[in-house]
């Protein structure tokens, strides 16, 4: 029978009968999904609306001599043709910098480039026309007349003398250095056994979301407001953005964001030629459309990683780690990112290395260069692969070096599970993670002893298998720390509104937004379990900034952990609201109510008082049969923010088991395992699906992603052919396996796991192959690990 | 150019440039936005549709190739319930995130399962290796159309 309570508070508002905390339910936005009636940006058409095409550099670096559009203007379905210097009369340039990144610098970008471009793929010009197809047509007759500049495209090189600058008012090609210290680093050293120090490299990839970057922008000169329908993570950053630069009020501009095809960061940004299609609108009065190619996409969708980092770590021959040391540098094209700066990926990972274990002494030194390529910044998992990589690649050396087993170093230095909360020697703040629970439960699932004894025979036949195991730390739920304090006009509290509607179900809109995710599942889930509905009753609103609460959106794995105790707030106080109206209706008190499936119940008994629609009626239609002076609220709104600690930090531990073909090259994977710490679950299958996607990323990174550049700054596999990413037939099965320690900050208890998957999977396949190849005696450090990389190794090419 | 074809059952008469693609056609001109374009050059798969039985990138084929011919949708093949047990397979296991190129896996999804009654989870990832999923990681799709086949096999002994 029901349960009974004597005060309904006392159970933790997750654990109420029929929760749907823990559950798998399937997402209530698949069908239009599955059945190819969604709304993606590409998808939307409006009254008026032209096309717009983007004339594009083809120099890395190049000054702008003259540009003849005369010949292109005649063209049919031709409506104007824009410079950067007439963009310029509508829309100022921006410098992507935040101020609690000492020292980073950037030059003003523009919309449309300016007497010069600084990278391949830079718009020069945009054609605009009543279809995309006469836009295309007209670009081929825009003739450019170009100089071309020497193009610095080697960051090894880019901070010599002999170099020359891109930015000349900026003085030379670094964007920002960081220096950290800490413990006795040298001293460490000196006392170690062994010290093993190499040299890590990371090709620069892209996100390859599927759905290429699209906006369409509708400038309404009668109402003097801006609707921008765009598939973007933060549309509140957005609207600040271009009110600041098209000289608008907040409130003259709408953010609106339907159906997104993939992000993963992509999408967080906010880019050139987006802000050209906004100003566009304004200029031409009227909605312009932009939605990138494939080409494009390549050529500016943001790229990522891209860095060369030297480790160093001490070790003593029981096992225990001494001390950790880097030298990072890293490449990001000729302007920080807007508004979220490029230095975000080194300051990351200054500050991740070595932060699974105990070790204090570290010492780190990260550069950030300019180069005539295009822009990198943050794509998911910031920093993390590259920071997890150099880190469990170090540990692995060691291991091999004083003739360990990787499990073993790793017991005997990564953090006890019961040394919390503690510190980093970066700086980093942990208040509860699981290290060694994780990887007892990773060895148990992938039978450890089992795979090393089936390596051992199978070698002997000439097989060549490797185990390869990373353990690693996460940032999720970032406070103000993250952008806030720096200056960006960023939220990083969300907001949610919930409301009773007037047959008894529930309306909610939040400022987290909807990729793919699950965001509208996961709150639909926490909004009916606190409110005692079913989830078929709850509509979720997102992704309107004229709709919904201000926020942040849904990156670094914030959604469910901030957006979602917002929405477990709202809906707490919202269920108070009701339970209030409902104790007057039924003579009763609030105390000996509660709500369950869809009704008004007792609290002792469970029996049935009130249905909520009835409640609902009443209160919409009736209230003049309520007492006087009764005015009951049905909707409720609160925000969130973590206070306590700038980041929640997650951990985990991935495992590759893949086999290395000595002959040719090639690693097929055989399996792939992670157990991670995200604490509380909501819905189990959409963090194991995260999970999942998010390892595949990173095995992407880690066998086939690179952005392939000439020496003159010219990206020669633009196109999905050339660039390969992880198809099905590659791909292994990954088995999730979780430990749960839920944050202490909000009532919640959800971190973020959007990015885990990929924060570990690249360096469990290094780690993998290396342990395959230990027979040849060679190790690799570069990723990705192609077969000509595997065969120069091998030293057989 | 005229052109006259079925769509999704509906007959089409249409005059079309020469150099316009299937999927452009379809998105275009008859506003079916189901079907996806995501690389324009036949590699991703996104934009999968069905010409007389036979699935095909829409990016690849010119609208006035199908002149005489039937082309269908994920409009059409959802409306005629031939998918439903696979789309709430795909529901059911979460197999697909942003849903970007969920039409054209569907459509590869379900020629697999026409040819072979019931394959196995190598088959379903080589027949599927050419439609790019980014979000999923594949291995929720796989399950999706393996316990498909299954449940098929059920029904028809």
């Amino acid at each position: 029978m029901t349960s009974v309570r004597v005060n309904p508070d006392a159970l933790s508002v997750l654990d109420r009968p029929n929760s749907y905390i823990g559950k798998t339910v399937p997402r209530p936005n698949l069908e239009r999904l599955l059945q190819g009636r969604g709304l993606y940006v590409s998808d939307i058409e409006l009254p008026r609306m032209a096309h717009v095409v983007f004339l594009r550099s083809p120099h890395a670096h190049a000054k702008i001599v003259g540009i003849d559009a005369a010949q292109a203007r005649a063209m049919p379905g031709v409506i104007a043709i824009v410079t950067g210097q007439e963009l310029a009369a509508v829309i100022t340039p921006w410098v992507g910098v935040l101020s609690h990144l000492k020292g980073l610098k950037s030059a003003p970008q523009s919309a449309i480039a300016i007497d010069r471009v600084c990278w391949q793929g830079e718009a020069v010009a945009a054609i605009v026309a009543t279809s995309r197809a006469a836009a295309e047509d007209a670009a081929e007759h825009v003739a450019v007349e170009y100089e071309e500049l020497e193009a610095v495209t080697d960051m090894r090189t880019a901070l010599d003398p002999a170099t020359s600058v891109i930015h000349a008012s900026l003085g030379d090609n670094l964007a920002f250095e960081r220096v950290h210290v800490a413990g006795e680093v040298d001293q460490a050293f000196a006392d170690s056994d062994e010290v093993v120090e190499t040299e890590f490299i990371f090709g620069r990839h892209t996100g390859v979301t599927l759905e290429p970057r699209s906006v369409v922008a509708d400038w309404n000169a009668a109402e003097a407001r801006l609707t921008i329908y765009q598939g973007t993570q933060a549309p509140h950053m957005v609207q600040n953005i271009v009110a600041l630069h098209l000289g608008l009020r907040e409130a003259q501009v709408r953010v609106v964001c339907k159906d997104v095809g993939g992000s993963f960061g992509i999408k967080v940004h906010i880019y050139a030629d987006e802000m050209a299609t906004y100003a566009l609108s304004k200029l031409l009065r009227r909605p312009i459309k932009f939605v990138a190619d494939r080409v494009e996409s390549f050529n500016t969708d943001i790229h990522a990683r891209d860095h060369r980092c030297r480790g160093k770590i001490g070790v003593k021959r029981d096992g225990t780690i001494t001390a950790f040391e880097i030298d990072d540098l890293t490449g990001i094209g000729p302007y920080s990112m807007y508004p979220r700066t490029s230095a975000i990926e080194a300051n990351q990972v200054v500050n991740l290395v070595g932060g699974p274990y105990t070790s204090k002494n570290y010492r780190a030194r990260a550069r950030v260069v300019f180069q005539n390529k295009n822009v990198m910044c943050q794509y998911r998992a910031v920093g993390h692969p590259i920071a997890c990589s150099v880190t469990e690649g170090l540990v692995d050396l060691a291991a091999m070096k004083i003739g360990m087993d990787p499990l073993e170093i790793r017991r005997r230095n990564l953090i006890a599970d019961d040394a919390y909360p503690c510190g980093s020697p970066s700086g980093l703040r942990f208040e509860k993670l699981s290290h060694h629970a994780s990887l007892a439960k990773l060895v148990k699932m992938m039978d450890y002893d089992a795979l090393r004894a089936e390596q051992a025979a199978l070698r002997k036949k000439g097989i060549h298998r490797g185990i390869g195991i990373a353990s690693f730390i996460e940032v999720t739920n970032p406070s103000a720390a993250f952008y806030g304090v720096g200056g960006a006009k960023i939220s990083s509290q969300d907001g949610v509104a919930v409301r009773l509607d007037a047959q008894g179900s529930v309306i909610c809109a939040t400022s987290i937004t909807e990729q793919g995710q699950g965001s509208e599942s996961l709150t639909a889930q926490i909004v009916g379990s606190v409110l005692g509905v079913s989830t078929d009753r709850v509509r979720v609103i997102l992704g309107d900034t004229d709709m919904t609460p201000y926020g942040g959106g849904t990156w670094a794995s914030r959604g469910a952990g901030i957006g979602g105790e917002a929405a477990l707030q709202a809906t707490k106080i919202l269920r108070k609201n009701i339970l209030d109206v409902a104790a007057v209706i039924l003579q009763s008190t609030p105390d000996e109510l509660d709500i369950a499936n869809n009704a008004v119940v007792n609290a002792s008994d469970g029996a049935p008082r009130i249905e909520l629609n009835e409640l609902a009626r009443v209160v919409y239609f009736r209230p003049d049969t309520l007492p006087p002076g009764i005015q009951p609220e049905l909707m409720a709104t609160k925000h969130f923010v973590p206070r306590e600690y700038p980041f929640a930090f997650t951990n985990g531990v991935q495992a590759s088991w893949l086999e290395v073909d000595t002959e040719t090259g090639f690693i097929r994977l055989l399996k792939h395992w992670v157990v991670e710490d995200c604490g509380t679950i909501i819905n189990p299958q959409l963090v194991d699906e995260q999970i999942r996607g998010g390892v595949v990323q990173g095995l992407g990174a880690a066998l086939f992603e690179r952005c392939i550049y000439d020496e003159r700054g010219q990206l020669t596999n633009a196109n999905m052919a050339d660039y390969l990413v992880p198809m099905s037939g590659e791909m292994p099965d990954i088995d999730v396996g979780h430990v749960v320690s839920p944050t202490l900050e909000s009532e919640l208890g959800a971190k973020g796991a959007g990015e885990a998957g990929t924060a570990g999977a690249a360096a469990a396949v290094s780690n993998a192959v290396n342990d395959a190849l230990q027979p040849f005696g060679v190790t690799i450090t570069e990723i990705p690990l192609t077969p000509q990389v595997v065969l120069t190794a091998l030293g057989r090419v | 150019m005229p052109i006259s074809l079925q769509v999704n059952g509906e007959r089409v008469e249409a005059n079309v440039l020469p150099r316009v693609n299937l999927a452009d056609f379809l998105r275009e001109h008859l506003k079916l936005t189901g079907t996806h374009v995501g690389c324009e050059h036949g590699v991703c798969g996104a934009c999968t549709v069905r010409v007389n039985g036979e699935i095909v990138r829409s990016c690849l084929m010119l609208a006035v190739q199908t002149n005489g011919t039937s082309v269908e949708t994920i409009e059409g093949i959802s409306d005629s319930g031939e998918i439903a047990d696979l789309q709430a397979a795909f529901r059911d296991r979460n197999a697909l995130q942003c849903g970007f190129c969920t039409p054209g896996m569907l459509m590869a999804a379900q020629d697999l399962l026409q040819q072979k009654r019931e394959p196995g989870r190598d088959e379903i990832r080589e027949h599927l290796s050419g439609n790019y999923c980014r979000c999923t990681g594949y291995q929720a799709i796989i399950d999706a159309v393996e316990s498909t086949a299954r449940a098929r096999m059920g029904r028809t002994p």
